[in-house]
């Protein structure tokens, strides 16, 4: 086994932290995906533009620009709001912006957008037929979407949906630069002082490619489950 | 500079004629960059693409085994690694190489010429792959030699192919580059970080870069659509 200069509880703690994060950040990207979906699937022109702004938005910022702009600006937004509700209504109300929730509004923020388009193939996917079907047989749209569209276009979207988590799980690692203690700070923190950079940051290479590498190995397992059912041509 | 702006420019706090050339010298460090290693790393990648679809595995192996482990784990490793790392090689600081990777700039140019050769690898790879078999057939009943059907046939091809994964690859190193600013680097979000810490203003400093960032995407976006209809143009439809 590796010494690792009793950093070790350290490291694990922020491989902890890490996967909070990624889990967190994706079930925000779901969220936000299938609202931006079905607001560019929507016949409304408000929706559509909103949701077209917020994807192309999000496609031309780096994510870390945008997670120091949540970060510091967050903290900013935050003072302003707590003078004024003091000002205003005498109300003692502070928090400390934290660089976890910084990072979930990011991620999430920034995956949601590419979920978006993901689930937006995947409901196209859908043969329309079915929802007609569904349609004629009585059920609520809440119903057909649930119970007809949903587990069809999962069949579609879990593809991107892999892709993008793989993506997702690998931005985690700049959280470390807003000074969130996760595994990558840890590791540069010890690499410093130990003056050992192979040392430390291997293992924690070694950690992600694990997780990409299981990911891998469960989103193929789950392609294979939704796809149980469908004839594939030859 | 004529005068207006710089009138315009003096009546504003944070938008001095300093820092938006602390903005234009970040952007240059941040286009040589990501120029530099998308060159670069397209050169080292076209062949170990050939190398990848080998079907020896002692050549496609190593390959492989490269482009797995630089996609499998964050850049901000990789650029720790090779930033940290490459100054404890033993006896690396007598060398000329220290000149070298002393600039916080090599280290880095290194790491994303690195991550984005194991990206474009496997995006011309599948290019490759996704050859229809009836066109090298057709090579091959021409009597070209693998060289030549490779340069005339396969690669042409699969540039076709290939083009549109890989403009999303340029924008992502793009966007991957901001994280440059941690070594040090004085690129365009290390002035806006630089910036934001001298006025305490994040919203302006990160904005600002923001629209920047955005600007060049759209440049990027631009002049891959352009790229992609010369090199798609005999797909285009006959009328209209």
């Amino acid at each position: 086994m590796i010494d690792l200069k009793g950093y070790g509880p350290a490291l694990m703690d922020g491989a902890v932290v890490t996967i909070e994060l990624a889990f967190l950040s994706l079930a925000l990207a779901v969220i936000l995906g299938l609202i931006g979906a079905s607001a560019k699937l929507s016949k409304s022109r408000v929706a559509i533009g909103v949701a077209t702004t917020y994807t192309t938005l999000i496609r031309g910022v780096p994510d870390l620009v945008m997670m120091l702009l949540f970060y510091y600006g967050g903290q900013v937004a935050v003072n302003n709001l707590s003078d004024y509700l003091y000002d205003a209504y005498s109300v003692d109300f502070f928090f400390q912006f934290d660089p976890f929730i910084a990072g979930v509004l990011t991620i999430g923020l920034i995956f949601g957008a590419y979920m978006a388009e993901t689930f937006r193939g995947a409901f196209l996917a859908v043969e329309s037929g079915q929802i007609e079907a569904a349609r004629a047989y009585g059920f609520t749209q809440w119903r057909t979407f649930h119970r007809i569209i949903f587990p069809q276009m999962l069949r579609h979207a879990l593809p991107g949906i892999g892709n993008n988590w793989q993506v997702l799980l690998k931005t985690t690692a700049l959280v470390s630069i807003i000074g969130l203690t996760d595994m990558v700070r840890v590791a540069e923190e010890a690499a410093k002082a130990e003056r050992m950079p192979f040392h430390f940051f291997i293992p924690v290479a070694f950690v992600y490619l694990s997780l990409t590498a299981g990911s891998e190995l469960f989103i193929k397992w789950l392609t294979k489950r939704a796809n149980v059912g469908v004839v594939q041509g030859s | 500079m004529p005068d207006f702006i710089a009138e315009l420019l003096n009546r504003n706090d944070i938008f001095t004629a300093s820092t938006i050339m602390e903005y234009w010298g970040g952007m240059v460090t941040t286009v040589q960059l990501v120029f530099l290693s998308l060159i670069l790393g397209l050169v080292l990648a076209v062949p170990l693409a050939i190398m990848r679809t080998s079907k020896n595995p002692l050549i496609n192996g190593p390959v492989w085994f490269y482009t797995y482990i630089f996609r499998g784990t964050p850049l901000l490793i990789q650029l720790y690694i090779i930033y940290y790392g490459l100054a404890q090689i033993e006896g690396i600081q007598q060398t000329f190489w220290w000149d070298i990777f002393r600039e916080a700039f090599y280290p880095a140019l290194l790491a994303f010429t690195l991550n984005t050769a194991a990206y474009t690898t496997e995006i011309i790879r599948g290019a490759i792959v996704a050859t229809p078999s009836g066109e090298i057939e057709a090579a091959k009943a021409y009597g070209m030699s693998w060289a030549l059907r490779m340069r005339r046939i396969i690669l042409p091809s699969a540039a076709r192919r290939g083009v549109q994964a890989y403009s999303n690859e340029v924008i992502f190193m793009l966007h991957a580059s901001a994280i440059a600013s941690v070594v040090t680097l004085v690129d365009l979000t290390g002035a806006a970080r630089n910036i934001y810490s001298r006025f305490y203003a994040p919203f302006d400093a990160f904005i600002f870069v923001a629209l920047l960032y955005m600007a060049l995407t759209f440049l990027l976006v631009f002049g891959f659509r352009k790229l992609e209809n010369y090199l798609l143009q005999h797909q285009r439809p006959v009328s209209g």
